[in-house]
């Protein structure tokens, strides 16, 4: 397919629309779980407040900090910003669609986790270490779970591109799919355990015995540690924009339909405020688990995924 | 026509009156006179039966062949038997104050509806019913194996319960699978799962779904044959219940599970064709002829032994049925019946000599025939019968089936006599030592009733050198049916 | 599909999630209550069945397995935890997550087993026939991985459960003098069971299977 000028502004919107709302998105949870905490937020703009101060600051490095450590934020900013593209959440059909494959997009999860838990253990601290275990402990179990989720709709759309997914799944008629069902149920469980929210990961916390996500990023500062924040943000959002892809595609625009794309824009903004609500809401009313606990939860969640396959693949359903 | 109401009723009604009144002293001459009542009218069953063929009730509910009267026949007479050994019995267990008043109460009324439940096994002509009465035979016992109370009858009760009732589940799915291949045929509703129409279209029934529901079906009726792998129950079960129960445990519930297995049967190879289904029963049979002949001779309590002793007797029946063929039929048949008598009059003996001795475990029972030689040589007498003595009719049909294996699987006929010759050698050494020598039994409060054991010996001698003419012919014709 | 099929489809789907989730569980008294949930699912799968087919006699099989196995069974078990005073927690022989993935190898095992049977079958809800035997199986593995004896009760009526649910998806229920006859032995079983489990628990003092070894072979 030849890139036309309407193929590239509308991938061009895409990706800057997600990339660029992300903080946003990290705001408005914490707005939700505020007012749910009888609390009151530090207001929807905050994180883009922190980002602005985190650059203007200058970065600290270790003497013994290698290129890994300085490239790290870089590359995972790079891979939340190729993920965000991909994943089809106003149009389909997008001008990057080939390389939207399920199976790649874990791909490119596993290739930022890799970096910053190598960054992680690169200056050396124990903390460093003590996070890239535990953060490997959780990925070893929650990335097959999350390809089991994603073998459902690959089934149902016969075809493992996510364009393809969205497509059938969007414009096939209304049905109730047990399988889908438990597969959406086991992405909430991936979903809570990547992104390190409650019930896995406190995001808020700084104590050692419990931080998994904030001990990969004790070392860094200034620059480097707005990137991986805005990365982290972008990579919540990523996941909401699957989930919403998979599960409830409705409202999507088809590919260049310019028409549809006001429309899909607002659906997706909605969705998203919807998501971030339900996300503020679990982290409420959860406790956050014992770290050996995790394997249980990410274990619950891969046979949920496997079982809805199964089910697939049985019932036709 | 009212004769099969009449069988089926009186033992209903004789546990309505045996749970209120079941602890008075003359509660136990009222099970045995219940029992005979059962028993005329089974007679009068099978006259009917020889003279006029086999019958299908109006409703199209009860079905009585050959097979089944005989089977009949059997167990009301062994029923009966066993309430004239259980009375005298039963009253030394109160007196030695192992059972309460209630619980005797419990026992007749149990007794009862357990005869009810295996005679409607034998009656019904519906697969389904069939099931749920095997189910209810299983409960109708559980809590009369745990009726002394102590951790090892209930541990024998609990094993009992799950894993029968487990068997029987498989049993079930075994059932359903044969509904879904005679619904195709026979349309659905009762009629699919009556005998009588599924044995006339069993040509037309489908193969596959037929061989996985015989799997099914012999693994769970199977469970309640006895047959190993799933045997587990049986030693504990019939070891630790009051002796009248582990003798209709042996003798009844053993056959009418063999007898569930051999319908099924019958129209598994209908549909077939092939001996799948006889190789299968063939597989299981020698299995627990080997397994039992082997557990036999490393076991200490007199009772489990003999429950092993009826796992390999079951297992011979099973291995016989599989061979298929008159020869093997008629004596698989006789092997039904000679074990059943004998069998049943050994725990007679046995559960006399273990309540003079106060004790099950062999090594301590001592010189029975000393202090009562009808129970020693009783004892004697029935082992030898057992281990296929000739002229005892156990021998006879153990001839049958060795010879017809080894002309038809030569294979199979040096294993069977092995593992025969284990169990003689080992039971008959523990016989040997518990008749004979210093004796340390004492006198019963009731003297034991002792008809019942001689009365057992002596028609299975009888059968041993002359079957009488229409009794042959009753097990050729049973032998016909099944093919 | 017509919304009948795929209301089906959730039942069943959620008939296999209960029973895993049996699997999982700890707590006695959550198990029953997801027995009565399994109970109330089956109750619905015949009812929309019967909706669907026109079979009259599943809206009657509907109706007492509703009252039997979502309110009596349920009724007289809790009862019988109660006056057991049993504790909460639930030993299990291997671990949880263990047993959940033999659980699905048996799942898949069970779905692999029902492919040539639901073929034959000619009803509009063969396929969860798959479902029906893995829902027995899992009961089973419930069953052999459980310690005390109330759980192990409560897997063999799960299992019994599975088996109603193959009978309505494989034949669209056995007739009805069986299918009466199937829950009258339930439903006795089940009373002999809470008569016994006071006889066990006056023998030995608890629930607890393990004393319950002692008859072993080598004992005689």
């Amino acid at each position: 397919m030849l890139p036309t000028v309407a193929s590239f502004l509308s991938q061009l919107t895409q990706t800057l629309l997600v990339v660029l709302l992300a903080p946003l998105m990290a705001g408005w949870v914490n707005q939700c779980r505020a007012w749910l905490q009888n609390r009151s937020a530090p207001g929807l703009l905050q994180p883009y407040r922190v980002l602005m101060k985190l650059f203007n600051k200058d970065a600290v490095l270790a003497h013994n900090a290698s290129p890994v450590f300085r490239c790290a934020p870089y590359i995972q900013f790079g891979c939340m910003a190729l993920a965000a593209s991909i994943v089809p959440i106003i149009e389909t059909n997008l001008l990057f669609a080939p390389a939207a494959d399920v199976i790649a997009l874990v791909g490119i999860f596993a290739l930022a986790r890799v970096f910053s838990s190598l960054a992680a253990m690169d200056v050396g601290t124990s903390f460093g270490s003590l996070g890239a275990r535990r953060e490997m402990l959780v990925a070893s179990l929650s990335e097959p779970a999350l390809l089991m989720v994603f073998f459902t709709p690959l089934l149902i759309a016969k075809s493992s591109s996510l364009n393809t997914i969205v497509d059938t799944i969007a414009h096939s008629p209304f049905t109730l799919y047990p399988s889908l069902a438990f597969a959406a149920v086991a992405f909430v469980m991936v979903l809570l355990a990547e992104n390190a929210r409650i019930p896995v990961d406190n995001p808020a916390t700084h104590l050692e015995l419990t931080m998994i996500h904030e001990a990969l990023i004790l070392e860094y500062s200034g620059r480097h540690l707005a990137l991986i924040e805005w990365a982290t943000a972008i990579k919540l959002t990523t996941y909401c924009a699957i989930g919403i892809a998979l599960f409830a595609p409705w409202g999507i625009a088809a590919g260049g339909d310019w028409q549809l794309l006001p429309g899909a824009i607002g659906a997706l903004v909605l969705k998203l405020a919807l998501a971030g609500a339900a996300l503020a809401l679990v982290e409420t009313v959860s406790a956050k688990m014992r770290i050996f606990r995790a394997p249980e939860f990410l274990g619950m969640a891969f046979l949920l995924a496997v079982l809805g396959m199964l089910i697939y693949l049985l019932l036709g359903a | 026509m009212s004769t099969i109401p009449f069988i089926l009723g009186t033992p209903l009604a004789g546990a309505a009156i045996l749970f209120f009144y079941g602890d008075r002293f003359v509660a136990a001459r009222i099970n045995a006179l219940v029992s005979f009542a059962t028993l005329v009218g089974a007679v009068m069953l099978a006259v009917r039966v020889i003279d006029g063929g086999a019958f299908v009730s109006e409703s199209g509910n009860f079905f009585v062949d050959s097979l089944s009267v005989f089977l009949v026949v059997l167990t009301a007479f062994v029923a009966f038997t066993t309430t004239l050994f259980s009375r005298p019995y039963m009253l030394n267990e109160q007196a030695h104050g192992r059972v309460t008043a209630r619980r005797m109460r419990l026992y007749h009324g149990m007794y009862q509806i357990f005869t009810f439940t295996m005679l409607l096994v034998l009656l019904t002509n519906n697969i389904g019913i069939l099931w749920v009465a095997m189910e209810a035979a299983t409960l109708t016992t559980v809590l009369l194996v745990s009726l002394y109370r102590t951790p090892a009858s209930i541990e024998a009760a609990w094993k009992y319960f799950i894993l029968c009732g487990v068997g029987i589940a498989q049993a079930l799915f075994g059932t359903i699978l044969l509904y879904l291949a005679s619904e195709k045929v026979l349309g659905a509703g009762g009629g699919a799962l009556l005998w009588t129409q599924l044995d006339q279209v069993k040509g037309g029934l489908e193969p596959t779904v037929l061989s996985i529901a015989f799997v099914f079906l012999i693994v769970g009726y199977g469970t309640k044959v006895g047959l190993v792998p799933l045997h587990n129950w049986l030693p504990d079960a019939h070891a630790e219940g009051p002796t009248p129960i582990s003798a209709v445990l042996s003798g009844l519930l053993l056959n009418i599970a063999l007898y569930a297995v051999v319908r099924c049967k019958v129209l598994v190879d209908g549909a077939l064709g092939t001996p799948f289904a006889g190789n299968l029963m063939m597989g299981f049979g020698l299995l627990s002829v080997v397994i039992a002949a082997f557990f036999l001779s490393r076991q200490r309590d007199i009772k489990r032994m003999f429950a092993y002793s009826s796992i390999e007797h079951m297992g011979l029946a099973t291995f016989a049925f599989g061979m298929g063929g008159p020869v093997a039929t008629f004596a698989a048949l006789l092997h039904m019946t000679v074990h059943s008598l004998t069998k049943s009059a050994l725990f007679f003996t046995v559960g006399h000599a273990a309540q003079k001795t106060g004790t099950q475990v062999m090594d301590n029972i001592r010189g029975l025939v000393d202090t009562n030689p009808a129970i020693g040589w009783g004892m004697m007498l029935g082992t030898l019968a057992i281990l296929g003595m000739p002229p005892f009719g156990v021998f006879a049909s153990e001839f049958l089936i060795i010879t017809t294996a080894m002309s038809e699987h030569a294979w199979a006929a040096p294993i069977l006599l092995i593992a025969l010759a284990v169990a003689f050698a080992s039971m008959f050494k523990r016989v040997q030592g518990m008749v004979f020598g210093e004796t340390t039994a004492k006198r019963l409060p009731h003297s034991p009733a002792l008809i019942p054991v001689f009365l057992h010996l002596a028609i299975v001698l009888m059968l041993g050198i002359y079957i009488p003419p229409y009794l042959a012919e009753w097990y050729r014709q049973a032998a016909r049916l099944i093919g | 599909m017509a919304l009948s099929a795929q209301l089906i489809n959730v039942f069943a789907a959620l008939m296999l999630l209960v029973a895993f989730a049996m699997l999982a569980q700890r707590r006695v008294r959550s198990l029953i209550d997801l027995f009565a949930c399994q109970g109330a699912l089956l109750a619905a799968n015949c009812a929309i069945v019967a909706w669907n087919t026109g079979l009259s006699h599943l809206y009657i099989s509907a109706f007492i397995t509703l009252i039997l196995k979502v309110l009596v069974l349920p009724y007289i078990l809790f009862r019988l935890i109660t006056r057991l005073n049993l504790k909460s927690d639930v030993e299990t022989l291997i671990k949880i997550p263990t047993t959940m993935l033999i659980g699905i190898m048996l799942v898949v095992f069970a779905f692999n087993l029902a492919i040539p049977i639901s073929q034959l079958a000619g009803t509009v809800t063969r396929g969860t026939l798959g479902i029906a035997i893995a829902v027995v199986l899992l009961s089973f593995l419930m069953m052999i991985t459980r310690r005390k004896a109330v759980p192990q009760v409560i897997g063999f009526l799960a299992m019994e459960n599975g088996l109603f649910f193959a009978a309505t998806s494989a034949t669209y229920g056995m007739p009805m003098v069986v299918e009466l006859g199937i829950l009258l032995d339930v439903l006795v079983g089940v009373l002999i069971l809470g008569i016994f489990f006071f006889q066990v628990r006056e023998a030995f003092d608890s629930l607890d299977l393990k004393h319950m070894e002692k008859l072993k072979e080598s004992d005689g």
